[in-house]
């Protein structure tokens, strides 16, 4: 037995490894990882780690010691360069090769460069592994003026750590609205005077056109409607690249992500894909999606487990996510369309309410800040499959947690 | 500096010493004790570092909060009047000792 490759060490390869070993897996597991670090979650390190609140440790997924008591074994700062799908064998950077009897691609995603004049500039940096969230916490300790490119979720977190210690934080981003692509419109409002109310400064509807800069360090940037904002430190978060070059070199079928079937196969059945580089059908979307969460990654991790343990079962898992903002919880169950219609729960004054986002008539997904009860109650709402009517919702004082508690199926 | 006692299920006990201010979440996870996931990292989201507090530290511990509290109704082993979600507990002297107990299941 050649047992199971994952390519990749992140939070979805880690997941996988460790629920094969927990579902009775015996051959060998080994994860191939292209950084240098033991397996790690990447959420602190746009907030408690920036913050400086959680260090290096405590972001591990397991303590390192623990792989091997399960007799997994991990990979650090080796690349798989190549698949060979009919020999079942991958190529490794240092020459060497592995056997698969199944192979899991885990290879998550990068981040988008920005390409313009001056991206290079030192004081310009991007936030997906430790090393950047290292390099980037350094250069904090001494930034006055921070320029953010892309009011995602990962630059309004560093914006929020950065005007919380003390820089001048201003942000430019090329939608009208805050996290266009993720949240509704009026969750978009909230969070922007959210942000104004900690000192960010947002320039919406424009993109950079270049970055300037004295002896080699940042020191301007140029937007297209011919602002120029000072900064010391630049960060750009405007988005991800799925990695499928190496699904793609060997011929799997690729599009925004490596893509699979409900059972988080790809084109080939001895080989699955999961997490950030994998497209996927999910029963709560119209068609496949790319999703880029803890949740996907590790209830995806734990499906393809299953299924090389003997219990295969379509992965259905309910999507969610949160995202840490200054002093709000955000917090998503379920996946919104651009065109649902919406309903809020409580009162945004107060900094406690959930946008419920309708879709055809269904409570298709619920954004929550401050209101963990109403996340909650949705997970379990999408779970069971049901779902109120809008004029349910609509009614004065309708508590979405009672209502569920009220359905037969959700226990 | 404060010290937290993790009892497993099986009844494997570990002792660790934590500086003020860690959660006892973190606390597990840089010590190398298991059964705690901590999927989100501290934020409250996950429900994956659940712990059941030892009776005698009930009291000294407090109640959650409204948010916790919503989360720890998902938790995967069964909630009873002691659980808590680690990340949510802050070490203190006034916690010096603190025992906490595992469940089964995290997710
Ligand atoms: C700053 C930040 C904040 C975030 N905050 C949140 C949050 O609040 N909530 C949330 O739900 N999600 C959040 N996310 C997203 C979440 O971290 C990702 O969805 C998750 O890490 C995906 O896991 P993964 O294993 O699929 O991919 P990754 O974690 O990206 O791991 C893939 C690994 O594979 C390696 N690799 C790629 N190709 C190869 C190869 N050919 N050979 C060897 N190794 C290879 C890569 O180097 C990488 O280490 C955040 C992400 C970032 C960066
Ligand atoms: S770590 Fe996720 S709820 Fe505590």
């Amino acid at each position: 037995m050649s047992g199971v490759v994952i390519v990749g060490a992140g939070q979805a390869a880690a997941q996988a490894a460790l629920s094969l070993r927990d579902g009775g897996y015996q051959a060998p597991v080994t994860l191939v990882g292209e950084e240098s670090e033991q397996p790690y979650q990447r959420p602190p390190l746009s907030k408690a780690y920036m913050l400086g609140k959680a260090d290096e440790a405590a972001l591990r997924v397991r303590q390192p010691d623990l792989y091997a008591a399960q007799d997994i074994r991990v990979v650090t700062g080796e690349r798989v360069e190549a698949i060979d799908r009919a020999s079942r064998r991958v190529s490794l950077a240092c020459g060497g090769e592995l056997a698969y009897d199944h192979l899991i691609l885990a290879t998550g995603a990068r981040n988008r460069a920005l390409p313009v004049r001056g991206a290079d500039l030192d004081g310009v940096f991007m936030l997906r592994t430790l090393e950047d969230a290292r390099r980037l916490r350094a250069r904090l300790t001494t930034a006055r003026r921070a320029v953010v490119v892309g009011a995602g979720f990962i630059g309004l977190e560093f914006a929020a750590v950065a005007a919380k210690s003390g820089c001048a934080v201003e942000v430019i981003e090329a939608a009208e609205r805050v996290m266009a692509r993720a949240v509704s419109p009026f969750m978009s409002v909230f969070f922007a005077q959210a942000h104004r109310d900690m000192g960010v400064v947002f320039h919406f509807a424009e993109g950079v056109l270049a970055i300037t800069g004295a002896d080699g360090e940042a020191a301007e940037v140029h937007t297209t409607s011919g602002r120029r904002v000072a900064a010391d430190l630049v960060v750009v978060g405007i988005g991800v690249i799925p990695n499928v070059e190496l699904a793609e070199a060997a011929g799997l079928a690729t599009g925004n992500g490596i893509c699979t079937d409900a059972d988080l196969l790809t084109s080939d059945p001895s080989i699955s894909a999961i997490g950030d580089c994998a497209s996927s059908p999910s029963p709560f979307a119209d068609g496949p999606v790319r999703i880029e969460s803890v949740q996907n990654a590790t209830d995806q991790a734990r499906a393809v487990a299953r299924r090389l343990c003997g219990r295969p079962a379509p992965y259905g898992a309910v999507p969610w996510f949160w995202s840490d903002q200054g002093a709000h919880k955000l917090q998503i169950a379920g996946l919104g369309r651009p065109d649902d219609e919406t309903l809020v729960l409580g009162d945004p004054s107060t900094g406690r309410f959930s946008v419920c986002r309708f879709h055809r008539g269904r409570l298709a997904c619920v954004e929550s800040v401050n209101r963990a009860a109403d996340h909650m109650a949705m997970r379990k709402l999408l779970q069971s499959g049901g779902t109120p009517s809008m004029e349910v919702v609509a009614t004065p004082g309708f508590d979405l947690k009672a209502f569920v508690a009220a359905l037969p199926t959700a226990a | 500096m404060p010290r937290i006692t993790y009892i497993q299920p099986d009844g494997t006990e570990q002792c660790v010493e934590v500086a003020d201010g860690v959660s006892v979440m973190h606390a597990a996870l840089a010590s190398g004790v298991s059964g705690i996931l901590a999927e989100c990292g501290g934020a409250a989201s996950c429900a994956t570092c659940h712990v059941y507090v030892d009776a005698a530290f009930s009291e000294r511990v407090g109640p959650c909060g409204e948010d916790e509290d919503a989360m720890l109704d998902c938790t995967a082993s069964a909630r009873t009047s002691l659980s808590r979600l680690s990340c949510q507990i802050e070490m203190s002297d006034e916690l010096d000792g603190l025992i906490v107990h595992l469940p089964e299941a995290q997710a």
